[in-house]
């Protein structure tokens, strides 16, 4: 038979194997550039990401007490330990932590009695009790997450329960002595 | 397609022949699910499900088409929009009632389904590939539900998509990422509701799409039986139509007044009260619960509650919960009896039932709070349900001794008959549909 065009006998890489793989390869370079912007259009939009700092008065809170607040469309405490409550955290041995952090690694020099964490349970996601007036402050006497029961310290630690990691401290500073703005 | 004896499609009317001859649409239903699809004659009533959960696809397609009609898709009018379908729209209490509703009848037919093909054996050989689209039915109908539950943007809506999409933040290192990518934001928000309405609409034309290919490679081997014999000549079958069209008829008759039943009676009895309150992205509610039907998912979710090797205890609740699913596309495999039906299989029927009572356990665990005893029996009930397939089946299916088949569909249904049936009967029965 006559040897079609860009065939070989031999074995040989045939200038037709090439131009297919090029030609595959091509397309399918093309295919994955065509489907980034139409991946990247599900992330957060500008707007969503824009989302400014929150500035909070905590010149009501009393000690014992918390508040809750949205940044980043999600809730945040703020609570003011009391004496009782700081000295607990301290306590704790922190081999024994399974996401070991002290109340002063979670706090503001100086501050130690204002916990700032997020009202995001590290698990799934859901808001823990224990902010609000009467509610359950689980085994720790901190948060307790009635989701799928995790309990947290009073330094907002995960101490019992399928949660990972502590409550997550956002970025924050006290612009005055009655201000903390968060972001 | 089937058998050599199925009936031929013939054209009678000069039009009919025309249509055939240009588009033979007519044709394809005639051998699809009429007169020239033969079926095993001994098929009984657990057999009905598949013709009814296609049923309730088509009720959840066109209920739904009308809500999306009055429904509007924004965080600030979601709730309102459900309202106004509710107070306002005409008729529109009963077409949600019935997309609600409808969503739940069409688990419990699916999930009879899929035990039926469990006690039956209708996983294995040649059928492996009928079995594994179902699952990705099942994963689908669950991902479709799941959004449009959020639809309404109520309580329930808001923090069951916090919960379920935090569920992907649970992968290493790309977790959190992967579920701002899901959510569009930091926490569920408008992006979440917009795109969850573009998916719950198309998602279930995805399904059917599933279900033709299904039915396709259905249509290969046909239907099991009872017996779990191969279907061996033309006295073991039964046309589709006019024999099983019927009694298809009265199962339906059977299950639309039972759906109509609780749409028009007891239209909240298996929704969350909760999700008549508005979302309200600072306080979670006190129990927060998915819908029945993804109940035993969730009790295999929480059941993890230490780490394990390395792998913190979030995570194996994911995976385990993704695995309790994606386990059932290997199952033609764990199985290596030989014998297809559980009527003839003395040892694994009674762990077939016992699986039964587990799933159910997991279901009622699923909807209690996570304290104990709760937790470990939850604990107990998910290893069982894993041990069941990893270790008891593969066990079992190798040392049991099965009952003596019957030698064909035919010889069992007439030994029935002989024996069992009053004499009265007996005159005629042969011709008849068995069961
Ligand atoms: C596989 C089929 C489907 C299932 C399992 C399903 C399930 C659900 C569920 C569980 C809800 C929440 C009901 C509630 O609590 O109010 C819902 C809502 C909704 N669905 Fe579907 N659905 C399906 C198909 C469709 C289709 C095809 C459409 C549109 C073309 C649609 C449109 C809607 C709309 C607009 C809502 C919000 C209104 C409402 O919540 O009542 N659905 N769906
Ligand atoms: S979301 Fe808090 S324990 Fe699961």
């Amino acid at each position: 038979m006559a040897s079609v065009p860009g065939t070989s006998d031999s074995g040989e890489v045939r200038r037709r194997d090439f131009i297919y793989i090029a030609t595959g390869a091509f397309g399918a370079v093309g295919v994955g550039a065509v489907a980034v912007p139409f991946i990247n259009q599900m992330n957060p939009s500008a707007d969503v990401r824009a989302m400014a700092t929150t500035e909070v008065d905590i010149s009501a809170i009393e000690e014992g007490m918390a508040i809750k607040t949205i940044w980043q469309s999600k809730p945040v405490f703020v609570k003011r330990l009391t004496a009782a409550e700081i000295a607990e955290a301290n306590k704790v041995d922190l081999a024994s932590l399974r996401d070991p952090e002290t109340l002063a690694d979670r706090t503001k020099p100086g501050k130690t009695e204002w916990l700032v964490t997020l009202g995001v349970c590290t698990h799934l996601g859901c808001v823990p009790l224990g902010a609000g007036q009467g509610e359950s402050k689980g085994d720790f006497n901190g948060y307790f997450c009635p989701c799928h029961g995790s309990h947290y310290d009073t330094a907002g630690r995960i101490r019992k329960g399928p949660a990972p990691y502590n409550l997550v401290v956002p970025p924050y500073e006290f612009t005055s002595d009655t201000i903390v703005q968060i972001g | 397609m089937s058998f050599p004896w199925a009936q031929k499609y013939e054209p009678q009317s000069p039009l009919m022949k025309w249509i055939d001859s240009r588009l033979p649409l007519p044709r394809l239903v005639f051998d699809a699910v009429g007169a020239g699809y033969p079926v095993p004659r001994n098929i009984n009533i657990w057999y009905n499900f598949g013709v009814l959960a296609g049923v309730a696809l088509m009720v959840q397609i066109i209920t739904g088409v009308v809500l999306a009609m009055h429904y509007s898709a924004h965080v600030s009018t979601a709730f309102e929009s459900i309202e106004h379908i509710m107070r306002d729209v005409n008729s529109g209490w009963l077409i949600r009632y019935l997309h609600m509703n409808g969503a739940s009848f069409f688990f419990i037919v699916v999930y009879i389904h899929i035990f039926r093909g469990l006690y039956y054996g209708s996983y294995k050989a040649p059928r492996e590939v009928v079995w594994m689209l179902g699952v990705v039915i099942l994963l689908l109908m669950m991902a479709t539900a799941f959004m449009g539950y959020v639809l309404p943007w109520g309580q329930m809506s808001f923090w069951g998509a916090q919960v379920i999409t935090s569920l992907f933040s649970a992968i290493p290192l790309v977790g959190e990422p992967v579920r701002q990518w899901l959510v569009g934001g930091f926490a569920p928000d408008n992006a979440t509701i917009t795109r969850f309405f573009s998916l719950h609409y198309i998602l279930p034309f995805v399904i059917l799409g599933v279900v033709i290919l299904k039915i396709w490679a259905l249509h290969i081997p046909g239907s099991t039986n009872p017996t779990g014999v191969d279907v061996k000549g033309p006295q073991d079958t039964l046309p589709f139509h006019p024999y099983f069209t019927a009694k298809d008829f009265v199962s339906l008759c059977v299950y639309l007044f039972a759906f109509a039943a609780v749409s028009f009676f007891l239209p909240n009895s298996l929704g969350h009260p909760d999700n008549y309150i508005p979302a309200n992205p600072l306080s979670t509610p006190a129990h927060i619960v998915p819908e029945w039907y993804l109940l035993p998912f969730y009790a295999i979710l929480r059941a993890f509650t230490v780490d394990l090797f390395f792998i913190q205890a979030k995570l194996w609740g994911v995976i385990a919960m993704f695995a309790s699913i994606l386990l059932l596309l290997f199952l033609p495999w764990l199985d290596s009896s030989k014998v297809r039906s559980n009527a003839y299989r003395p040892l694994y029927r009674i762990f077939f039932w016992i699986l039964v009572v587990d799933v159910l356990v997991l279901g009622y665990i699923g909807a209690m709070p996570a304290e104990e005893p709760y937790v470990r029996i939850g604990q107990l009930a998910t290893m069982y349900y894993f041990a069941h397939f990893l270790i008891i089946l593969p066990i079992v299916s190798a040392i049991e001794k099965p009952l003596p088949l019957p030698n064909s569909i035919a010889e069992a249904v007439l030994a029935k008959i002989n024996k069992g049936m009053p004499a009265a009967t007996q005159p005629g029965a042969i011709a008849q549909p068995a069961e």
